[in-house]
């Protein structure tokens, strides 16, 4: 209580009345973002913890049970999706060269189109790109797939006959969507950089295939191999952990399904999007 | 079956001061102070009616809940369990979900299958041989490589009860068995267990300890050993089923009474 025997709530809406009632609301609708923000980070970093765990414990277990259920995911989410990437090295192969190359020889800087080609494709849209559609064809599947099992009391049925819900529903779906991110990935730049060629050839620039391919080779270093692994590793591994938690970790009903798969794609973008950014700091401090 | 019987007599169920959860409402308690021992080798049917925690309390006796207040201990050992180390105790107790409960992305056979599977390491081959009397025995054979969604309720059913079977329970816990099915289907079911809890199946030489949670009693008479009722948030445990049947008490006549018209139609139905 202050002198005049008000509250301290009181007193500042008499001092203030539009900061004391604007200020709290706000502050309060930030505040409760921030921790519903940090609380989906808490249980996801728990939850990919969680799966890391059981992958490296049970390594070995149910082999003759989980093996072919990885073999069908890597199928789901590489091979089955491989016309599709096919279509898109195209489409990126002309994007990419079929405008830079375009304004490069206008420029009189031909020679610039391996550096282009290896920071443009290599590094950011290759594996950015890829793992977007991934996420659209095969994350959007998981949370359904999870989710309705969830909803319809499959997990707990799982659970009475002592059968781990990570390990027969999370580790296959992991798994597979970082091979299948991966090697889709690597598809992906090799077509693109040959349809970038094709896109040269038809805008007729006077650029040979060997030195094309040539300028590629020199501006590509170990590094790159080594951080385009590791960067799809990581886009697969967050998209199916994303995933599979708003699936599978939380009590969930049919009728919710529908937003939780927004929910997981939304957050899977921005996991991506920061992995990214890190990857970009990596590949700037190396030079 | 090559698992060890229970010693006749040995506790199974052994429930002291326990608080039932709820699975689906967190924070509700829906049964309170249960003491409750099930014996190796008894039928014990537990009456209630519609949410009056009957799941809530096999799930808790299966292992997928921990009390919220007493203590639980399954053939001696505490539950509920989570580490792998301890599997094995917990693979003593089997499962059967109201309307079977299958995973819908696999087969009835897939579904029958997946515990064996993936506790024995088996290929689905080996699997299907070695769960082959128990299927036979549901005579479930001609719909195995049908999906869920392509039979009816009762061999969904059925496939779960094979489902739970195959890993050799000691202990099988059935959520509401009889509900949605027909006469024929219902004799069928209450024979079927009224032999498995004597042993006297190809598939199982030594009697099962069997919990089911029924609407009824009235079915069970003639196979169940013990009943038990939930009401006002308790389980009254009644002793013999042949004693209850001379009970006044009012809501135990009312369960005894109580006949699915799969036994006795009621005339006009």
């Amino acid at each position: 209580m202050t002198q005049d025997g008000s509250t301290p709530a009181e007193a500042v809406q008499v001092d203030d009345p539009a900061s004391a009632l604007a200020l709290p609301r706000w502050s309060a609708a930030v505040g409760r973002g921030l921790l519903r923000a940090l609380s989906t980070v808490q249980g996801v970093v728990a939850f990919a913890l969680i799966t890391l765990a059981v992958l490296l414990r049970k390594a070995g277990a149910a082999h003759r049970l989980i093996r072919p259920m990885i073999r069908r995911e890597v199928d789901r989410s590489g091979l089955q999706l491989i016309p599709m990437f096919a279509f898109l090295a195209v489409a990126l192969g002309l994007v990419v060269i079929g405008q830079t190359v375009s304004w490069l020889s206008r420029l009189g800087a031909i020679d610039f189109i391996g550096p282009v080609m290896v920071i443009a494709v290599v590094r950011e849209l290759g594996p950015l790109v890829g793992a977007l559609v991934i996420l659209a064809r095969v994350g959007t599947a998981h949370v359904v797939e999870l989710g309705t099992a969830r909803a319809l009391g499959e997990i707990e049925v799982l659970e009475s006959l002592g059968i781990d819900p990570v390990h027969y529903c999370v580790v296959p779906r992991v798994v597979g969507m970082m091979a299948g991110t991966f090697a889709l990935t690597v598809y992906l730049i090799l077509g693109a950089i040959v349809s970038g060629y094709a896109w040269v050839f038809l805008q007729d620039i006077p650029l040979r295939p060997e030195e094309y391919f040539r300028q590629i080779a020199v501006a590509l270093r170990g590094m790159d191999f080594v951080l385009l692994g590791l960067k799809t590793l990581a886009f697969g591994f967050i998209m199916a952990i994303v995933t599979c938690f708003h699936g599978l970790a939380r009590p969930i009903r049919v009728e919710q399904v529908s937003r939780a798969t927004v929910r997981a794609v939304t957050q899977s973008v921005i996991a991506c999007v920061v992995i990214d950014a890190l990857f970009i700091v990596v590949y700037l401090t190396i030079g | 079956m090559s698992a060890a019987a229970s010693p006749a007599g040995h506790r199974v169920i052994e429930m002291d001061n326990v608080s039932v959860g709820s699975l689906h409402r967190s924070g509700v308690t829906v049964l309170e102070r249960v003491n409750w021992n099930v014996e190796s080798d008894q039928f014990w049917v537990v009456a209630g009616h519609h949410a009056s925690g009957k799941s809530d309390l096999l799930r808790t006796a299966a292992g997928l809940m921990a009390p919220i207040e007493g203590s639980y201990r399954l053939l001696g050992e505490s539950m509920p369990i989570f580490e792998d180390s301890r599997m094995e105790a917990r693979l003593k107790v089997g499962l059967v979900f109201n309307g079977g409960q299958l995973l819908n992305q696999l087969t009835l056979g897939e579904n029958i299958t997946l515990p064996l599977r993936y506790h024995r390491d088996l290929d689905e081959a080996e699997a299907r041989g070695r769960a082959r009397a128990v299927i036979e025995a549901l005579q479930l054979s001609p719909w195995l490589d049908l999906m869920p969604g392509g039979v009816g309720r009762h061999w969904q059913q059925r496939a779960g009860l094979a489902r739970a079977l195959v890993m050799e329970p000691h202990l099988l816990l059935l959520d509401d068995p009889l509900s949605g099915l027909d006469a024929r289907h219902t004799a069928w079911w209450v024979a079927f267990l009224g032999d498995l809890g004597l042993g006297k199946h190809a598939f199982s030489s030594r009697p099962t300890t069997i919990v089911v949670t029924v609407d009824s009693l009235s079915p069970w008479r003639e196979v169940a050993t013990h009943c038990a009722l939930l009401e006002d948030c308790t389980l009254s445990s009644l002793g013999l089923l042949r004693g209850a049947e001379a009970s006044e008490h009012p809501r135990v006549r009312e369960f005894m009474a109580h006949r699915r018209w799969a036994f006795d139609p009621a005339p006009g139905i």
